[in-house]
């Protein structure tokens, strides 16, 4: 079979795989509980209305953030549960930098972006020191820098918080509305607007996909995830990486609470939304720290959310069961991958030992060690499923 | 020469072993194709073969880690279908590997019990066992010792008796001398004899075909996949032999003239490297020069020094103390990829864990080292299109044997992937090649190649840290041995007069007196 689209149904393979596993699993649990198996579903499974397309997509923006910001982690075997405190920190300080407003309408906000993206790149360094030069943990440091990081937000926001008037509601000031991103009117007759945000985003994305695929930063990277010790012989030192590759990572997830602040909320206050941190996880597991791969699971989790809110409504079941597919996601994910990619590894020693049987090399020919013409020697074993002919693979190797 | 393919030589004594037309479609390098060997017990059967000629799968099907496509395995001359290693315990066979499987900090007694609790329990019973198999096997092994404070040999024969305490008829040995001194050996081969002595079957799997023949009763040859004879010690040499394992003529590892120059090109002085547990010093005090053109050759037993000395000078170990200097410059504060950059390439011992990434393609393998400079990378990005066409030009004139260069290097057999490294760090015009054991678990077509490449690189003026555990290896090559024992380099010797037996002594510190520095003869 052509070797790109093995590799190409493989990926696919393992998500769908993933995804028919929890559905199944979920549904076991509504059936359990005496729920109405085929109504959760066809509420869940119906094509949203514009405001919740709209809706969908703005949460999915947060959410891609989060994963992108795990996943570099994960790029090199580092895993930062931390995300959720540094995007609080960075939220935070952005909230405080733009309503501060020392700068005047746009650079105002790529003063507060760049702030709060400092500041999660700070907050996660901690954890990249502490691993870097004591051999903490950095799973256990993020757990802990979580904490703090939510004790500390609450004590400052309430040294810097403006109480509203008649509410118990505090928050930082209003960003003053030249420096808001406006957002996009995609339907007409709908009121909700997608998040300006978008833009940068879809940069980050890009920048993630460049950063780890194109630059000798992102290659080391990968190689010190893929084997530190080889990382480390190759000449990569392994302290320097582990503190730039956390604080890159709290860098974006620095941006992950931006597109609320500069979008709809406009302040930081007790109420904004919480645990996003946590998704990321989840969704860079599932997009397989790739860039396309974690947009899709933001969105399958942005439109799961959504779908379930009118669930206790409409059908009587609480959304929670939303959560439960979710984390079922995550766990069939992981074993699915795993399963996935053992068995691709399978197919293509089989497929390298069929096509060296066959005697197709790149290497040139006229060695010591031809193909031996002894009849004695057996060449491709008889009604192997290999490629079968040689001639056949030299063709494919040379319009390589 | 004559060959008797596939027949069973002379009976004596009833088969422990009868393997038939084993076939396997395995997911590995090479396919099991019609295997038939028979095994006569009370003997000493050797399997020889090249690396990746499919012995190492023919032993997972006979210990039941792999089910066989077709053919019969008989044991005893009973039909098995061994689907799991517990089945082969059961039936008899014992496999003793490469590595071993020891708890270094649990005592003789309790790594054998581990796992076979049942048998004769965890106390005195089986104490008593094990001094009961020692004795009769003359294996010398006191169950109250801790595996930490063994020795190699010694580490090898708990592997043994773990064995025979499970009951086995049939010991299944994976390149049993690879980690042993010549002396080792000896006692190694000693216990062999007694085991056969004692009615079992011992099935030999090496490299070494010096040590085939003097131990073996038969010797099997597999060359891919296939059995292509069984033989008689007495009716063939080690050179026929290896001819039948490769299908060809085969290469030996003579150095031509010497290339040695008066230009010194590295020089270590008073190298030393503590130990971060507080023990002895890991190095201490090793100084040498190395010349251009020049190889050195460090021989020791395992353990001695020879990682640590290869990893102060690569810059991978902190806290050495002691001067480095490349071509006369100081290098010894310099980060890893500065003495790559400054041209030191480096071949590590263990492939796996230093030198490759399994799961990248072949060119991001090719990539790895050499991430700063071209034709890899320009400034700070990496560089696919000249990557690739360079990883071609290695595989091409390293003969790396793969279909491609976008496959994973976990695809490939050890030897191909050891010339992908070669070949990779052959590139950019080192200066200086650090090569830790560059042929271990390479076949013989690939060592002869990678001899040659070495020797070529000498000639035009490369010089040479060889650390090997392979002694004619190292004979073969080297311009000057220095013998390490205990962190110190403890003797020189000129490798055109020294034999394998002196080195052997010098390496364990017993012809310390004898050997003495600069052999005379």
């Amino acid at each position: 079979m052509n070797v790109r689209l093995t590799k190409l149904l493989l990926g696919l393979a393992a998500p769908l795989l993933a995804l028919g596993l929890a559905f199944l699993i979920t549904s076991l649990v509504l059936a359990l509980a005496g729920d109405p198996v085929g109504a959760v579903w066809s509420q869940l499974l119906q094509w949203p209305q514009p405001r919740n397309q709209i809706n969908i997509l703005n949460n999915a923006m947060v959410l891609f953030l989060s994963g992108l910001a795990v996943s570099i982690g994960f790029r090199m075997n580092l895993f930062n549960i931390g995300v959720d405190g540094q995007y609080r920190v960075a939220v935070f300080v952005a909230a405080v930098v733009a309503g501060e407003a020392w700068l005047p309408g746009y650079a105002n906000t790529a003063l507060a972006i760049v702030c709060a993206m400092l500041a999660g790149a700070l907050w996660a360094g901690i954890a990249g020191v502490l691993k870097a030069t004591r051999g903490v943990s950095e799973v256990i440091a993020t757990i802990m820098l979580n904490f703090i990081a939510t004790s500390l937000v609450a004590y400052l926001l309430a040294k810097a918080a403006v109480r509203e008037e008649g509410s118990n509601v505090i928050g930082t000031k209003v960003i003053p509305e030249s420096s808001w991103i406006p957002g996009i009117q995609v339907w007409s007759d709908v009121a909700t607007e997608l998040y300006g945000f978008i833009v940068i985003t879809v940069l980050a994305g890009v920048g993630y996909w460049f950063v780890l695929n194109k630059t000798r930063f992102g290659f080391e990277l990968r190689a010190t995830g893929q084997s530190a010790t080889a990382a480390v012989a190759s000449g990569v030192s392994a302290k320097r990486m582990t503190i730039a590759t956390m604080m890159l990572s709290g860098a974006v997830a620095g941006l992950v609470g931006l597109p609320i602040l500069f979008g709809d909320s406009h302040s930081y206050g007790s109420t904004f939304q919480s645990g996003l941190g946590f998704a990321g996880i989840a969704i860079a597991l599932l997009g397989r720290n790739h860039p396309v791969g974690i947009a899709l699971g933001a969105l399958l989790f942005a439109f799961l959310d959504e779908q379930s809110n009118p669930l206790q409504i409409l059908v009587g079941v609480s959304p929670d069961i939303v959560a439960i597919t979710q984390g079922v996601i995550v766990l069939t994910v992981v074993v699915s991958y795993e399963l996935v990619r053992r068995y691709g590894a399978r197919l293509e020693q089989r497929r390298v030992a069929a096509e060296l049987a066959a005697g197709v090399t790149v290497a040139a020919d006229g060695d010591r060690r031809d193909p031996d013409p002894d009849p004695s020697a057996p060449s491709a074993p008889d009604g192997s499923r290999g490629p079968g002919d040689g001639d056949v693979d030299l063709s494919k190797e040379t319009t390589r | 020469m004559t060959t008797h393919p596939q027949e069973a030589p002379a009976e004596s004594g009833p088969l422990a072993v009868r393997l038939r037309g084993i076939g396997k479609r395995f997911p590995g390098v090479i396919a099991n194709d019609d295997i038939n060997i028979d095994v006569r017990r009370g003997t000493i059967h050797a399997l020889v073969g090249e690396n990746g000629a499919g012995k190492s799968t023919l032993m997972k099907i006979l210990y039941g880690v792999q089910p066989p496509d077709s053919g019969t395995i008989e044991v005893d001359g009973r039909t098995m279908r061994l689907s799991s290693p517990a089945d082969a315990i059961q039936a008899g066979i014992g496999m003793v590997f490469q590595h071993f499987m020891l708890a270094d900090n649990l005592t003789v007694l309790e790594n054998v019990v581990l796992g076979a609790e049942k048998m004769h329990g965890i106390g005195g019973a089986a104490r008593a066992k094990i001094r009961e198999i020692s004795d009769a096997y003359g294996l010398g092994i006191d169950p109250d010792r801790r595996v930490e404070d063994l020795g190699v040999g010694a580490r090898q024969r708990v592997e043994i008796l773990k064995v025979l305490y499970r009951g086995a008829r049939t010991i299944i040995l994976d390149e049993p001398t690879a980690v042993l001194v010549p002396q080792e050996v000896e006692e190694l081969f000693d216990n062999l004899r007694e085991l056969k002595r004692e009615g079992l079957a011992v099935i030999f799997i090496s490299h070494k075909l010096d040590e085939v023949l003097s131990v073996a009763d038969d010797i099997t040859v597999i060359r891919r996949g296939t059995t292509v004879a069984t033989v008689e010690p007495a009716s063939v040499t080690s050179r026929q032999l290896a001819e039948l394992m490769v299908g060809s003529e085969l290469p030996t590892p003579q150095t031509e003239a010497s290339t040695v120059t008066d230009h010194v090109l590295l020089e270590v002085r008073e190298l030393r490297l503590p130990d971060p547990a507080g023990g002895r010093e890991l190095l201490s005090d090793v100084s040498f020069r190395i010349h251009r053109g020049e190889v050195l050759g460090i021989a020791g037993v395992e353990g001695n020094g020879q990682s640590e000395l290869v990893e102060a000078i690569m810059g991978m170990r902190p806290g050495m103390t002691g001067r480095i200097l490349l071509d006369g410059e100081p290098i010894g504060r310099l980060s890893t990829r500065a003495r790559r950059e400054a041209g030191i390439g480096y071949i590590p011992e263990d492939r796996h864990r230093h030198g490759l990434l399994l799961d990248a393609p072949l060119w991001e393998n090719r990539v790895l080292g050499h991430q700063t400079r071209r034709p890899s990378a320009r400034g700070g990005l990496i560089d696919a299109r000249a990557a690739r066409a360079d990883t071609r030009r290695i595989v091409e004139n390293y003969d790396v044997r793969t279909p491609g260069i976008e496959v994973h290097a976990r695809a490939l057999s050890g030897g191909n992937q050891q010339k992908l490294i070669v070949g990779r760090e052959m590139s950019g015009d080192p200066v200086l090649l650090i090569a830790s054991h560059p042929t271990r678990g390479v076949d013989v077509g690939a060592q002869g190649a990678i001899w040659d490449h070495i020797k070529t690189a000498r000639r035009a003026g490369l010089a040479v840290l060889l650390i090997s555990a392979d002694l004619d290896e190292l004979i073969g090559l080297s311009d000057r041995i220095e013998v390490i024992l205990r962190g110190r380099l403890v003797g020189e010797f000129d490798p055109g007069a020294v034999t394998p037996e002196q080195l052997g002594s010098a390496m364990t510190g017993a012809g310390q007196d004898s050997a003495g520095k600069e052999t005379d003869a």
